[in-house]
């Protein structure tokens, strides 16, 4: 039989329970998170704010990748420029190539032969698989998720196999030229491109098993990183964030360049805006761009051979046989690798859709071989912008994985 | 300057969105140019804020994106720095290019952030690469350099191998 408490300990009790109805009085606290943090893919820091576990405040601090991007392609010539644009979303290479290169051939007024562009299509497509594969991969590591990682990263390896037959490079491809791509496809590229397209499938299917109906990850996702259709529009967020809140944006469809105007495809878009949204959105993308790679080798294989860069002795290079027998060619070469191509004097905006969203380059010429202005709008830098919006008043927990839905690659964001 | 300006400095050039812009604010316009596709509005800077907003909820125009926001600096010409802006609208599918002088020793100009939030950080970068000042900015400070840093590296007459001096690390 139990006692009854004694007086003391009633009083003890009382005591407790009074302070624990009290509101507990908290000081605000300062949190660094970044700029190097495990869970951070990419150097940013934020500054966080915090009520006990609530944000409060945040403030993104980027720019610790900043190399001067603009500034470098100011002192070489606009062929120089190339190899910087892959590095700046080293995850989708291909696709910062194709942007700039099709900008300058605005300025031009260059049309690339029809194989050149189907390449580039396929190309690029198999970057954003590769891109959307890392930001889903590293989300669910970043969420204590091992093993989905790997099934990403291994289907991101089968990409890079691809753009390594293609073009010799797993990364930092410098694949596409002005005018042109580097050369064509490989003979053994149709039979690797299918068998690695059919494994991609397969792994994208076993990631859906594993992550789609998790339940932590989708408790993770759902409802966190909530950024509505007006405010994505007002900071000018594009890519798999805006979609995500149901605007249909794609640059593929709106505004068609290359040959997507011949490809079936389809946009998904979100509906809520949150997290869950955007890997969804992700996720079908990928699918997407699968079935626009086995369209274009489709298209490549019935085209049959012919020239992949255009026939303009402006910027196209002769060919290397003829290099080393003819004097005519020898100094054509000299020159175009010594000096460049001359770019008539003007300005030109050209912007693609990218693995992030709009990336655009604001390319403005006097005449010469030297670049006055290379701008590069990044997606990255934009949909960083409203991070705070997306978190104040979310958990800090909310951080990580609205931060890689997000998707802010150093690279492209600083420059 | 060259052949398509001879319809006009001030000419729609046949493009809808440049059409619209003069029949709106035919005073705050300078001068128009439709090349290689992109149409472009050079703009009064005094006049800036207002035709962003008038570009915003003009009913035909709808730009509900501020896509772009930069600086080309054009050393040796008066005036000096040119902003330019980029704005694209999702509702109508088209674009523009709207520009504005800004002239050296004051080196300053209307922030369009209280139209557009994304101008904030790019007004910040062009602010940290250019050293234009934006009046009624909210949180005009560097923002992919530190602060510390001696320059703007991206006006034409900073040397790219300047050397900056050592800032410690801060908290």
């Amino acid at each position: 039989m139990a006692s009854q408490p004694s007086p003391l300990e009633r009083k003890r009790r009382a005591a407790l329970e009074e302070d624990l109805e009290r509101d507990l009085h908290t000081d605000h606290q300062i949190l660094n998170m970044g700029p190097s943090h495990p869970a951070m893919h990419g150097t940013v820091k934020f500054l966080i704010e915090l009520d006990g576990e609530t944000v409060v405040d945040l403030d993104v601090q980027v720019g610790y990748l900043h190399r001067g991007f603009e500034k470098e392609c100011e002192s070489g010539t606009w062929y120089q420029a190339i190899p910087y644009t892959d590095r700046l979303n080293y995850n989708s290479a291909i696709l910062a190539n194709i942007g700039y290169c099709m900008a300058v051939e605005k300025l031009l007024g260059i049309e690339t032969p029809e194989r050149c562009q189907w390449l580039r299509v396929m190309a690029g497509e198999l970057s954003r698989i590769g891109d959307h594969l890392t930001r889903c991969g590293a989300a669910c590591l970043e969420l204590q998720a091992m093993t989905p990682f790997l099934y990403g990263i291994e289907a991101r390896e089968l990409c890079w196999d691809l753009q390594e037959i293609l073009c010799g490079a797993r990364v930092t491809s410098n694949y596409v030229r002005i005018g042109g791509v580097k050369h064509d496809l490989p003979p053994e590229f149709g039979a690797a491109c299918r068998e690695n397209v059919r494994r991609i499938r397969q792994l994208l299917a076993d990631f859906d098993k594993v992550v789609t109906s998790n339940r932590i990850f989708v408790d993770r996702l759902k409802g966190t990183g909530f950024l509505s259709r007006e405010h994505c529009l007002a900071y000018a967020v594009t890519g798999p964030i805006l979609r995500a809140a149901g605007v249909p944006l794609d640059l593929r469809k709106q505004e068609p360049y290359l040959t997507y105007d011949q490809i079936d495809f389809d946009v998904p878009i979100g509906e809520v805006g949150d997290n869950y949204d955007r890997y969804l959105v992700c996720v079908e993308e990928m699918q997407q761009s699968l079935r626009i790679v086995e369209q274009c080798l489709v298209r490549l294989e019935s085209l049959g051979p012919g020239p992949v860069n255009v026939d303009d002795p402006r910027v196209r290079w002769p060919a290397k046989g003829r290099v080393f027998n003819h004097m005519e060619e020898l100094i054509q070469q000299f020159k175009a690798v010594t000096e460049g191509p001359r770019v008539p004097a003007g300005e030109a905006y050209f912007a693609i859709e990218s693995a992030n969203g709009e990336l655009g380059f604001y390319l403005v010429s006097d005449g010469s071989a030297v670049p006055y202005k290379v701008r590069c709008r990044p997606p990255s830098l934009l949909n960083t912008q409203p991070i705070s919006l997306m978190l104040k008043g979310a958990m800090l927990a909310d951080v990580i994985p609205t931060f890689d839905f997000v998707n802010m690659i150093g690279g492209e964001c600083d420059r | 300057m060259s052949a398509d300006a001879a319809g006009g400095a001030r000419a729609d050039h046949g493009h809808p969105v440049l059409a619209r812009l003069l029949a709106a604010l035919p005073d705050a316009v300078r001068e128009t140019h439709v090349r290689h596709g992109d149409a472009t509005a050079i703009v009064d800077p005094a006049e800036l804020v207002r035709v962003m907003t008038c570009l915003r909820d003009t009913d035909g125009l709808d730009f509900e994106m501020l896509v772009d926001l930069t600086c080309v600096d054009w050393l040796g010409q008066e005036p000096r720095f040119e902003v330019v802006h980029h704005l694209y609208s999702v509702k109508r599918n088209h674009r523009v290019r709207v520009k504005a002088r800004v002239p050296e020793p004051l080196c300053e100009i209307d922030s369009v952030a209280g139209v557009y939030p994304s101008a904030n950080w790019m007004e910040r970068e062009v602010f940290d690469l250019y050293g234009v000042r934006f009046r009624g900015h909210p949180d005009l400070r560097r923002i992919l350099l530190y602060e510390g840093f001696d320059g703007h590296p991206l006006r034409k007459d900073y040397p790219k191998e300047k050397r900056q001096p050592l800032v410690g690390p801060r908290n």
